[in-house]
């Protein structure tokens, strides 16, 4: 294609990019199409991929079309594959998609659609791509060792340690969260909690169906299982209108908790070829599926955003989460803006299956922006809906308060109008006894996507089906994350174990699994019991709590590439990940200090906690603030600890006083060099 | 573009999919057990593959 003509097309794109991202950023007074959401990301990642992440491919990383990479020169036929492009990145996408995108970006809509949506945009491009890219290069060059062994080579053994009890904890709390978000998905919800139960004994079915009757055919297997899924919506909808049998499958959000702890003690214990594996298979079936069936139902939709752009919550007074969009929409959109638990995936599988160094850039720059997409899509969901009844889903009972008429009134108080017919018929449609009161996003989240799948595929008559397929789609999804993170945990627990005792590292040894498997089950069940006993609904606490985790993991997985560049030689370049880092660093220590100190009881732990004193509250729930305010400040100060140790590496390589050694593999040639990327 | 033309890349990109879903779904992690231990694809080679992925599988964070 002649250069000029490049030129103008890159011209088109960028400029076509600038007017979606006006007209969403300058609209005011009338709705706008989802579209322009679409258009804006797609120019904005297209713009960002073919001149950022080449300009940090050329100048700052300077891969080497020439450098075997570990896959090739390890090649095993087991953990290093030298595997095509387009496979590894369906590969590192399909692993580094979770809920988070999808829950996150629902609950940061109370603030408008504008602030969410530019820190997605934003955040990906300049950040969060930025991350899983550098990481996952770094980790190539270095035989695919992880992010906590990069920390440890690179920047110090503080950095090592302290990356190691991050992930610790941000398991701990993400587990938490999600098994929460599942509690309000499914409390009194019979058709709901049927088919998430249902998808237990399905899993069981197919691991025994892999294993005994049909060997490796997982495809198979997993359609086969997504079939009996789609069986077990249906039948829930029987199930519900059953008085009987919807009776068992009933459930207050305490019973849901203690069954969802059972669950992830008994799938932690379990052989993994029985229940995990099979369940991570349909799991990724259903969620590769959705996503590309959500961004089908949205293009053939182009639905209006009902919501404003900006709300009156971005005062800080916000009904599902307390605080001001500085910091808090940057902490509670983490996954889809910029995630540090893709650090863990850029340095886990996928380094060791790439061909050429310079697919990275593809992989890890790629794969993240569509990620970003799926937020975007997400944020699409919650703001097609109308903002009163967005609120009147997602507002805790403690806000608006628990009768229908009440919390309606409340609502439309704020200028979002709704009324309690309105909510009861909208419950009705989607087989629900209710949506007030249901916090967490999922809900939200299941009543956008129906309106969508609905309006665009099969029409109101199915708008009960969709919402189940929606919920049964998050909870299957979160559920999957919460068996793995139970059992990756205690594998964690045991390896620190095993170096006091050995037996205790044992994984195939019974009582050091039940031991530590319940160590980690009652580590994120206190906090989902926690978030079930707040009258606030728990989202409050637990999520920004979640947020500033996985966002100081970030923060340790950009310390980490900084120091590598600065050690690289190649310090003016090191703006790229030192600008994401500085960030981080001011939104995460800002939200930190403000959920510890704030003298706003809604949104300082310690304040919140004197609030309760003073009203002689029950002793736990003080207990648990005190707990959140503790939590918040190890991680804060762990995190200062790694950032202090790469400050001081950094100082002492700029000023010549120390070695700038990478610990990289030696330089190999490749054999694909003459292959055309 | 031809229709000769197109129906190669439709075809390269079917195949391309295949090959995705594959690696995602672990066949592909099989076959190449398969490949290096001389095993034939039978209950026993299924279970001693389980026993070597799924050990390491087991050990990867899900993301959120």
């Amino acid at each position: 294609m002649p250069k000029a003509l490049r030129a103008v097309i890159w011209l088109v794109v960028a400029g076509g990019g600038a007017l979606a991202v006006a007209t969403i950023a300058l609209h005011r007074g009338e709705q706008i199409n989802a579209m322009w959401l679409v258009v804006a990301a797609v120019c904005v990642y297209a713009v960002g991929y073919r001149f950022y992440s080449k300009f940090i491919a050329a100048k700052m990383l300077v891969l080497d079309p020439q450098r075997a990479t570990p896959a090739e020169r390890l090649e095993n036929g087991r953990d290093f594959v030298p595997t095509n492009k387009w496979v590894v990145f369906g590969h590192h996408f399909a692993a580094i998609a979770g809920p988070g995108p999808l829950v996150g970006p629902v609950l940061a809509a109370q603030f408008g659609y504008l602030p969410g949506t530019l820190w997605i945009l934003s955040g990906a491009v300049l950040g969060g791509c930025v991350q899983d890219f550098v990481i996952l290069l770094f980790s190539v060059r270095r035989d695919g060792k992880s992010l906590t062994e990069m920390a440890r080579e690179e920047v110090g053994r503080v950095g090592g340690l302290v990356a190691y009890a991050a992930i610790i904890s941000i398991i701990v709390i993400l587990l938490g969260v999600c098994a929460l978000v599942v509690v309000n998905a499914l409390k009194a919800s019979p058709w709901g909690t049927f088919t998430i139960a249902m998808t237990i004994p399905i899993a069981l079915l197919m691991g025994i169906y892999l294993r005994r009757i049909r060997p490796g055919k997982v495809l198979e297997t997993s359609v086969l299982g997504f079939v009996l899924v789609l069986l077990a919506i249906v039948g829930g909808q029987w199930v519900s209108q059953s008085a009987r049998v919807g009776g068992w499958f009933t459930f207050s959000a305490t019973t849901l908790a203690v069954l969802i702890i059972t669950y992830g003690f008994a799938a932690s214990a379990l052989p993994v070829w029985l229940l995990l594996a099979p369940r991570d298979y349909l799991s990724t079936f259903v969620k590769l599926g959705t996503i590309a069936l959500l961004a089908g139902g949205i293009v053939a939709l182009r639905p209006v955003l009902h919501m404003p752009p900006l709300t009156r919550f971005v005062d800080g007074s916000g009904p599902i989460f307390a605080g001001k969009i500085f910091p808090f929409a940057f902490i509670t959109i983490a996954c889809g803006a910029i995630s540090g638990f893709h650090a863990l995936i850029s340095s886990g599988t996928t380094p060791k299956l790439i061909r050429r160094e310079a697919e990275t850039r593809m992989v890890g720059y790629g794969a993240m922006m569509c990620e970003s997409m799926v937020a975007i899509m997400a944020t699409i969901a919650a703001c097609v809906l109308q903002p009163g009844t967005y609120f009147a889903i997602n507002s805790p009972a403690g806000i608006v308060g628990a009768a229908p008429e009440a919390a309606s009134s409340a609502i439309s108080a704020w200028g979002f109008p709704v009324s309690a017919a309105e909510m009861h018929a909208l419950a009705q449609a989607v087989g629900e006894q209710t949506l007030f009161n249901r916090t967490g996003g999922a809900p939200a989240f299941a009543v956008g996507m129906a309106h969508i799948f609905a309006n665009s595929l099969g029409g109101q008559a199915l708008m009960a089906i969709w919402y189940h397929f929606a919920i049964m789609f998050e909870a299957l999804f979160i559920l999957t994350v919460l068996d793995a993170g139970t059992r990756v945990g205690r594998f964690m627990i045991q390896d620190a174990l095993g170096h006091v005792w050995k037996p205790l590292g044992r994984t195939s040894w019974y009582p050091s699994v039940l031991a530590t498997s319940a160590l980690i089950v009652a580590g994120w069940g206190y906090f989902l019991w926690q978030g079930v006993k707040d009258p606030l609904g728990g989202i409050n606490s637990l999520w920004p709590l979640f947020g500033i985790a996985n966002q100081l993991l970030a923060t340790v997985a950009l310390c980490v590439a900084t120091t590598i560049v600065v050690k690289m030689g190649r310090a003016r370049y090191a703006f790229v990940t030192l600008a994401p880092l500085i960030w981080l660093v001011t939104v995460t220590f800002t939200a930190s200090y403000q959920k510890v100190f704030s003298e706003n009881p809604r949104i300082g732990f310690l304040s919140h906690a004197r609030q309760l004193v003073a009203a002689g509250a029950n002793p736990r729930l003080i207990f648990n603030d005190r707990l959140d305010a503790a939590v918040t400040a190890v991680l804060i100060f762990m995190v200062g600890l790694v950032l202090l140790e790469s400050v001081w590496v950094w100082a002492r390589v700029l000023a010549g006083k120390k070695e700038a050694q990478v610990q990289e593999a030696p330089f190999v040639a490749t054999r694909f060099a003459e292959e055309q990327i | 573009m031809n229709r000769r033309t197109v129906w190669k890349h439709v075809k390269s990109a079917a195949l391309i999919l295949a090959a995705i879903l594959r690696e995602i779904f672990d066949e592909a992690a099989y076959s190449r057990f398969l490949g290096h231990s001389g095993m034939a694809p039978c209950r026993a080679s299924y279970a001693a593959f389980q026993c070597e992925h799924t050990a390491a599988k087991a050990r990867r964070p899900k993301c959120c």
